[in-house]
């Protein structure tokens, strides 16, 4: 089964547990009061789970056009996934997670530094003389452009230095 | 009327009016081109300066200028990164980032700060003339056909976003709409779909789905297929000229678009977001053979006319606002809020009662859009190297930079795990083909779309509105012909398109 199909049976199941929560679950806690309006906080979503359900079935059952597809300028092939680097993006998914992991611990100046570092290392880029400064450089003025020229909080030390 | 122009014009120009338009547009570019910061954001934090100035008018025209300035300086990061800051220039990355791609991506700036500049000047003419008339039209619309509206653009964007894939983008845009359920609900405030978590309850930033939806996805497949950026990459922005051709074929496309933009604009709710999907879908539509076959590609007329249609919106939202004082959309609510805090009522009684104000908007919007095109022409070769930094600190800096974006929103890091979560579904999704735009597009209006059809269903007690309200039951109708007639069209190619292969 190609992977739109997949996808599409992925949909369904949501929508079940959707439509499920939708019409089993979710109208237990309304209060007597608001029974009485022809519209509830569940009336929306029941609407959508049907319409999900008959769209996701007649993409998983509609029947695909035959012979190939053109391949599109620079799109990906997924019968030559391995070819790809795969690992880069799952290693920079991670680092992102990591980030935000470390944000508020770390503070805004250690944690963005490792990130664009680490990040630019990942990629291949050695030359860690350039990428170091212009990292600090870019969080120092991001920093600033932030904190004080916008007024938004970051914290740019970790919280036991300040 | 030539009295209130020659008011606001004297107005407008003063020394300290002029320096606001221009300190406006300047800081709405800036940072508008950054992903992440929308005008609503932008406005959001230049209210307490704006109130500082203590004069209405001035306040008024710095805050304006910011706003399309913002929407401009979107188009920017949509072209070259892909990374749209703004929801009214999604719609500008489908061509401007195919051309950016193919080494033109001087040529697409300079369309858009053309498109945009006419688009804003045709606004502000019309807003202008029918801001008095326009109220009134606006008015006969209730809660049933702004719902009727907002399904008919849905259906809209549904079926024109997919080429021969309506299905799938439908099942994008019930995707978005049951994203927008997440939260707290239009008429009661109980949490829906939370799962008892407490980062739910003010369901999903629209934010964090943006960058998800295309900024993440884009530097995935960056990392992941190096030489899709080599075909970009070549830094060279110096085919800013358009030719007379292309000019002459933009022409008719930034006119239809600037006054469609300004009319939908106008209607609440719908906004530039919209206005720029519906002129993108109309132009691809009423486009013929190869020219159709472009949009998607890099077609100068597919970015002309969101690029038009956004900025004439943008206008045609200050329309609601000054002649009747309902916001149309989140801007110009902020925009509502710092007038009344500087002893402002916008309302009918505005124009004669606060003459001054009125006018010197709608002049400093003129002024406003000649600075962003002076600003932006020249600046393009210096925005457009962005483009010649290597792609090992280009992409860490795009992530970074999405990270921020939605970080910023709420100031939360639970955000940054779902902005993660949401951009590997959309990754896949996109790996299989699956047009990501309706998702955002349905998520955006998910909540308007329901408070709506709540209230015309509370009005009617039921589903009788739609029978009753003759208007709601055509668009509705509309609605349903958009889905079905590519869908039927497509069916019929697939059938003839078996019969050949069978020798039939």
């Amino acid at each position: 089964m190609a992977l739109d199909r997949w996808i599409a049976l992925a949909f369904i199941a949501l929508v079940c547990v959707y439509g499920y929560a939708a019409f089993f679950t979710m109208d237990d806690s309304l209060p007597p009061i608001l029974r009485r309006n022809p519209i509830w906080p569940s009336t929306f979503p029941k609407i959508l789970t049907i319409l999900g359900l008959i769209v996701g079935l007649i993409v998983l059952f509609t029947p695909k056009p035959g012979g190939p597809k053109p391949a599109k300028d620079g799109a990906i092939d997924l019968t030559r996934l391995g070819d790809y680097h795969i690992w880069q993006a799952g290693a920079l998914l991670v680092l992102m997670v990591a980030y935000a992991l470390t944000l508020r611990p770390l503070g805004f100046v250690g944690s963005t530094i490792g990130f664009l570092v680490l990040g630019s290392v990942l990629l291949g880029e050695r030359r860690i003389h350039i990428l170091l400064p212009v990292a600090g450089i870019a969080v120092g003025s991001i920093w600033y452009l932030v904190q004080e020229v916008l007024g938004i909080f970051l914290r740019p030390w970790p919280a036991m230095f300040m | 009327m030539l009295e209130g122009l020659l008011i606001g014009l004297s107005a407008a120009i003063s020394p300290f009016n002029l320096m606001m338009v221009v300190m406006g547009c300047l800081i709405g570019t800036l940072i508008g081109m950054l992903p992440g910061l929308g005008p609503m954001s932008i406005i959001a934090i230049m209210i307490p300066v704006a109130i500082g100035i203590g004069d209405p008018t001035a306040a008024l025209i710095l805050l304006s200028g910011v706003y399309y300035g913002a929407i401009f300086g979107g188009s920017t990061s949509s072209i070259l990164l892909n990374a749209p800051g703004v929801a009214g220039t999604v719609a500008s990355s489908f061509d401007g980032y195919p051309m950016a791609r193919k080494g033109q991506a001087g040529k697409a700036l300079t369309i858009a700060a053309i498109a945009s500049f006419a688009g804003g000047t045709i606004g502000a003419v019309l807003l202008m003339i029918f801001a008095p008339a326009l109220s009134s039209v606006a008015l006969l619309f209730h809660s049933a056909e702004y719902f009727a509206l907002m399904v008919v653009g849905l259906s809209a964007i549904a079926a024109f976003a997919g080429t021969g894939q309506v299905a799938k983008a439908l099942m994008m845009t019930i995707l978005g709409l049951i994203l927008g359920t997440v939260g707290e609900g239009a008429l009661s405030n109980m949490p829906r779909f939370t799962f008892g978590m407490m980062d739910l309850q003010s369901g999903f930033s629209f934010i964090t789905l943006a960058m998800a939806m295309f900024a993440l996805p884009e530097a995935l497949f960056l990392v992941m297929n190096p030489s899709r950026a080599a075909t970009g990459d070549s830094g060279k922005i110096d085919n800013l000229r358009i030719s007379k051709e292309e000019a002459k074929s933009i022409a008719p496309v930034i006119g239809r678009q600037s006054i469609q933009g300004f009319f939908i604009g106008v209607l609440p709710g719908a906004g530039a977001t919209i206005a720029s999907f519906l002129g993108y879908a109309v132009e691809r539509n009423i486009a013929k053979g190869k020219e159709q076959e472009e949009f998607g590609k890099g077609s100068i007329k597919g970015l002309a006319a969101p690029e038009s249609a956004n900025n004439a919106a943008c206008t045609g939202s200050f329309v609601p606002l000054l002649t009747l004082g309902i916001p149309g959309s989140g801007t110009t609510a902020i925009l509502l809020g710092a007038l009344l805090a500087l002893n402002v009522t916008p309302g009918p009684r505005l124009m004669t009662d606060t003459p001054d104000v009125f006018w010197a908007v709608i002049i400093s919007m003129y002024i406003g859009n000649l600075v962003l095109l002076i600003l932006n022409l020249p600046l393009i070769p210096y925005i457009a190297k962005i483009l010649t930094i290597p792609r090992t600190f280009l992409i860490p800096f795009i992530l970074f930079f999405t990270l921020m974006g939605s970080y910023l929103g709420q100031n939360n890091s639970t955000e940054l795990l779902i902005l993660v979560g949401f951009g590997v579904i959309a990754t896949i999704l996109r790996f299989a083909d699956y047009p990501l735009a309706p998702l955002l597009i349905g998520f955006i209006l998910g909540t308007m779309l329901e408070d709506n059809f709540a209230r015309a269903m509370q009005l009617y007690r039921g589903f009788g509105f739609i029978l009753e309200r003759p208007m709601t039951l055509g668009l509705l109708v509309l609605a349903a012909l958009l889905v079905l007639l590519p869908s039927y069209r497509g069916y019929r190619a697939r059938k003839r398109a078996e019969g050949v292969a069978d020798g039939d």
